[in-house]
């Protein structure tokens, strides 16, 4: 991606207060009113202070000196700048340090957190810049238009087309912690309640016609059920009252409003029969498409994402709490609306029937609000912890089970056990205390419908001794409150099921949120032809606030092969995931044919690297299917060449179901060696341009590394190839050694080369050496190699 | 292993069509007898299909006695008359996957449970232990494997009578 960068270059003669973030605008127009024609070449914004206290702080650069500006009421401190100025950036644990230097000593430090690195960077850049523009004769201290241009060079490897000032924040926080703080809606976030319930609203628009269609059908059948009550009253005033005043039944009229009440429970139940079918099936669709979205957009996004996440956590988010929000879908929801449209056309009813009644009968509602109101905020707040807790309780049973050998190796399971019952023990008393709210709330509510009942039939009693209503009257209005009361309390409870609900989306949001700090280019390049030519350009990564690449350079020549040296921690592993694009640098650039690969679509890229691991991984399925996983449409024929050029071709065939044998989790037993052909086979047949061996023989003996080690020179023929080993005889294939040291490249050169020059990668080979000398027995070459491997991991 | 005759075999023979570059006998022992193009001969070759399942009338390898591929065969079909029936009688003699024609009954539906089914080899008993046991490898394609080891496949659960799906259904 190639932006233009703003970085902090303001025109140098525009006037300095005017051009700082505007929060600082103000502060330093207080503060420095003698400072007025400022001339700010470039500024950083702060976040600590000396003794690493969060306090803001603004360091400014003019033609002649630094500035720093501290937030709350300190008078600037400016340090005038000589020829013989530096600046040293340094950064520990997260917390990173810049000072300003002369010959003399140290002149000023500042503290930050590594959200501002990015920023104090450029400001150092920029300060260095400013320094050869002094340095230089012709120059009076300011940098001239060009000079001011060229860090763009550098700057725009940094990656973020944002303005000075707001912008800032989010591309450090990219930068610094990777992925996590980049969630886009920060706003949303705030509101977690069952507002996050209506973004489904995405997911629902498909179905609007069957989901208007069920609105229709409810708004039906829940007038159907409100026919009943009122035939009541004419039943009553009509034929039961006059009867008990002498005069005889109407059998005729008796049979008309009982059929009447028949009919009315016959439509209302097909009705109901129908929207609930229909409002089911949409909801089922919906949390279906749920799903698959949050896992589609879940393997989407970077390993670094899958490195901070636990698999049960993952897997209850997209497994149960999508199955909450579709139960909540077809079954609350519905109810809900349904006591929503009972509620306000029984309201409408009692009204136009007895206002004064009406008005009785309605008091209890403001009370249920208000009651409803209070309860959600404790009831969301225990939802969402037992969420979590419950993912808890799954991720001690992700972690353990496909551990299972090494707890009873170590016989830990007591200890396993334990962790489970506190994670259990946990889930109890947050549902305990849940419970204790809950548990009180539906009977509060019953308690007011209750007493709401006895108002009515304490005022109604009191209306008809009056004779301003009929016993007729008195009865409906009795028969609909009963429906009317119970329909609050069910729509009370629905509180608990929306909370839960809300709970859930907003945890599958949280996925669906989250951007991929490996993102796909906007416009991507098409690279249709790769030769394989890597180029990788000043690349620093940072993982967390640890630094693992700092400025690597390398390059590599198209049908070359590589190998990575280096004790562990060096970074071999981590240049290995950046050329394959599973992180992306903090820093720098990574071309292939001379193209950024950020500019290429993740999958066409990826399509060219055939990656062979330590620990091959086998999907469940049949032998060839794994064989075929990069290339499904791949034919029989092609299958058998790449097993058989894997040299994995007989062992298949001597299984029971040759090439149809299941293998993966639940599968046919192989050994090491046996998966890690049957991968090369894999790699083979998507007949990459890059091939990576990350540590391809290390778990295997040296018998079968040998019958690896053949498969593998058949894969490395004509391709890029990078190959990471401990044992490094097993490089010797290699065309240049790379021996990586703390993220840099201290030597490369062919086994020869380095063993003349005695330096780093010499070292590590006598290592190697003396500790097959100090184990005279066995074969001395196999004992170099094991020890070797065993020793630098 | 030895390595380097495995390379060289596996560049070895390859038999795509029409003229086959070998002969094959059986002798006394009942054996079959390889004889190669380059004349060397081979007793007790067995013949194994490469996708048993997925596509058993196309590839088949002749294996030596030391598990050696010695010919590969892409199509059996383009084999003559002669090789091929002694490979399909040997591939007959050695091949156990029976085929489920029909469920005649359950003895549970907790496993482990008795299965007392229909193949195309006949009536038959089998333990099922664990619904794990049944796997699908396609579709309708399902391998079930009993307690001892013998696998039995279902090529096509649709095609299976309506009682027997029935019965499927509650292990699946």
């Amino acid at each position: 991606m190639t932006t233009i960068p703003s970085a902090h270059l303001l025109p140098a003669a525009d006037p300095a207060v005017a051009l700082f973030p505007a929060e600082w605008r103000r502060e330093i127009g207080v503060q420095a009113p003698d400072a007025a024609p400022l001339e700010v070449l470039g500024w950083a914004e702060l976040d600590l202070d000396a003794r690493l206290q969060f306090r803001r702080g603004l360091l400014a650069l003019t033609s002649s000196a630094v500035w720093f500006f501290a937030a709350g009421g300190n008078e600037p401190a400016s340090y005038p700048l000589a020829a013989d100025s530096r600046l040293e950036l340094s950064d520990h644990g997260g917390v990173g340090t810049l000072q300003l230097c002369d010959d003399r000593g140290r002149v000023a430090s500042w503290r930050f957190t590594l959200a501002r690195m990015a920023a104090v960077q450029r400001f150092a850049e920029l300060f260095e810049h400013w320094r050869e523009a002094l340095s230089r004769p012709e120059a009076d201290g300011r940098a001239t238009a060009d000079e001011r241009n060229a860090p763009v060079a550098r700057e725009a490897r940094t990656e973020h087309a944002s303005p000075p000032g707001g912008d800032v924040e989010t591309a450090d926080a990219e930068t610094a912690g990777g992925e996590s703080g980049a969630v886009v809606d920060a706003g949303a976030e705030e509101r977690t309640s069952s507002w996050t319930l209506f973004r489904i609203w995405r997911f629902a628009r498909p179905y609007k016609r069957r989901l208007l269609a069920g609105f229709l059908l409810t708004l039906a059948s829940t007038g159907a059920t409100l026919v009943p009550p009122y035939l009541t009253m004419p039943l009553m005033d009509e034929v039961l009252i006059p009867f008990q005043n002498g005069v005889p039944i109407d059998p005729r009229l008796v049979a008309l409003y009982l059929s009447g009440l028949l009919a009315a429970a016959l439509v209302a139940w097909s009705l109901g029969w129908a929207r609930t079918y229909l409002l089911a099936l949409v909801s089922e669709r919906i949390g279906a498409d749920l799903r698959t979205a949050a896992y589609e957009h879940l393997l989407k996004l970077s390993l670094q994402y899958f490195g901070g996440k636990r698999t049960g956590d993952l897997m209850a988010r997209i497994g149960s709490e999508t199955d909450r929000i579709n139960v909540f879908l077809s079954l609350h929801l519905l109810d809900f609306a349904t006591d929503l449209l009972m509620i306000a056309m029984t309201a409408a009813i009692l009204v136009s029937i007895d206002p004064g009644l009406a008005l009785v009968t309605l008091m209890p509602l403001p009370l249920i609000v208000w009651l409803i109101h209070l309860v959600r905020e404790r009831l969301r707040h225990g939802f969402e912890k037992l969420d979590r807790i419950w993912a808890e309780v799954t991720s001690v049973l992700a972690d353990t089970i496909p551990g299972i050998r090494v707890v009873k190796a170590f016989a830990q399971e007591r200890r396993e056990a334990e962790r489970f019952r506190l994670a259990n023990e946990h889930n109890r008393l947050a549902n305990d205390r849940l419970n204790r709210t809950w548990s009180l709330f539906s009977p509060s509510v019953t308690l007011a419908t209750e007493v709401g009942l006895l108002v009515v039939w304490a005022f109604g009693i009191w209306q008809v001794a009056r004779g301003r209503i009929t016993v007729g009257v008195l009865t409906a209005f009795l028969a609909y409150i009963g429906r009317f009361y119970t329909r609050l309390d069910s729509m009370s409870r629905i509180v608990s099921h929306t909370q839960k609900a809300a709970a859930g989306a907003k945890r599958i949001f949280e996925i669906l949120d989250h951007v991929s700090s490996v993102p796909e280019a906007a416009n991507p390049v098409q690279l249709p032809q790769m030769k394989g030519r890597i180029e990788v350009r000043d690349v620093d990564f940072r993982y967390g606030n640890r630094a693992v690449l700092r400025g690597l350079t390398l390059d590599i020549a198209p049908g070359e092969m590589i190998g990575l040296v280096g004790a562990s921690g060096s970074g071999k592993s981590t240049l290995v995931n950046l050329i394959c694009r599973f992180y992306d640098p903090t820093d720098g650039e990574i071309r292939v044919d001379g193209v950024d690969i950020r500019s290429l679509r993740i999958a066409d890229y990826r399509r060219h690297i055939g990656l062979v691991l330590q620990e091959p991984f086998l999907f469940f399925g049949t032998i060839a299917e794994n064989i075929a996983y990069g290339r499904p449409e791949a034919s029989r024929a092609e299958i058998v060449a790449a097993a058989r050029a894997a040299h994995a071709h007989e062992f298949i065939l001597r299984l029971p179901h040759g090439y149809d044998s299941l293998v993966g989790e639940r599968g046919q037993a192989l050994s090491g060696g046996e998966r890690q052909r049957i991968s090369i086979a894999r790699a083979l047949l998507i007949d990459p341009r890059i091939l990576i061996l990350d540590e391809a023989t290390s778990s295997v003996d040296t018998a079968t590394e040998q019958e690896i080690q053949k498969a593998l020179d058949n894969l490395v023929q004509g391709r890029t190839t990078i190959a990471i080993a401990h044992r490094l005889s097993t490089l010797r294939k290699a065309d240049r050694l790379v021996v990586l040291d703390r993220g840099r490249v201290v030597e490369t050169g062919t086994h020869d080369d380095l063993m003349k020059r005695q330096g780093a990668y010499f070292e590590l080979y006598r290592a190697q050496q003396r500790r097959a000398e100090i184990e005279p027995s066995g074969n001395a070459d196999d004992r170099v190699e094991a020890l070797a491997a065993e020793a630098s991991e | 292993m030895n390595a380097p005759t495995a390379s060289a075999r596996n560049e070895g023979n390859t038999v795509s069509a029409g003229v086959a570059p070998f002969s094959l006998s059986r002798d006394a022992f009942g054996r079959l007898v390889l004889r190669e193009a380059d004349g060397s001969i081979c007793a007790g070759v067995v013949p194994v299909r490469g996708f048993p399942i997925s596509a058993p009338d196309e590839s088949v390898s002749l294996l030596g006695p030391d598990g050696r591929e010695r010919v590969w065969i892409e199509r059996l079909s383009s084999l003559d008359d002669t090789p091929r029936v002694l490979i399909e009688e040997e591939l007959a003699a050695r091949e156990f996957v029976p085929q489920i024609r029909e469920i005649h009954s359950v003895s549970s539906f907790f496993t482990p449970c008795m299965w007392h089914v229909v193949t195309d080899r006949g009536e038959t008993h089998f333990v099922l232990r664990g619904e794990e046991a049944i796997r699908r490898l396609s579709r309708n394609m399902l391998l079930i494997a009993d307690e001892n080891g013998v696998h039995y496949l279902v090529r096509d659960v649709e095609a299976l009578d309506a009682a027997s799906r029935k019965l499927l259904d509650r292990f699946m």
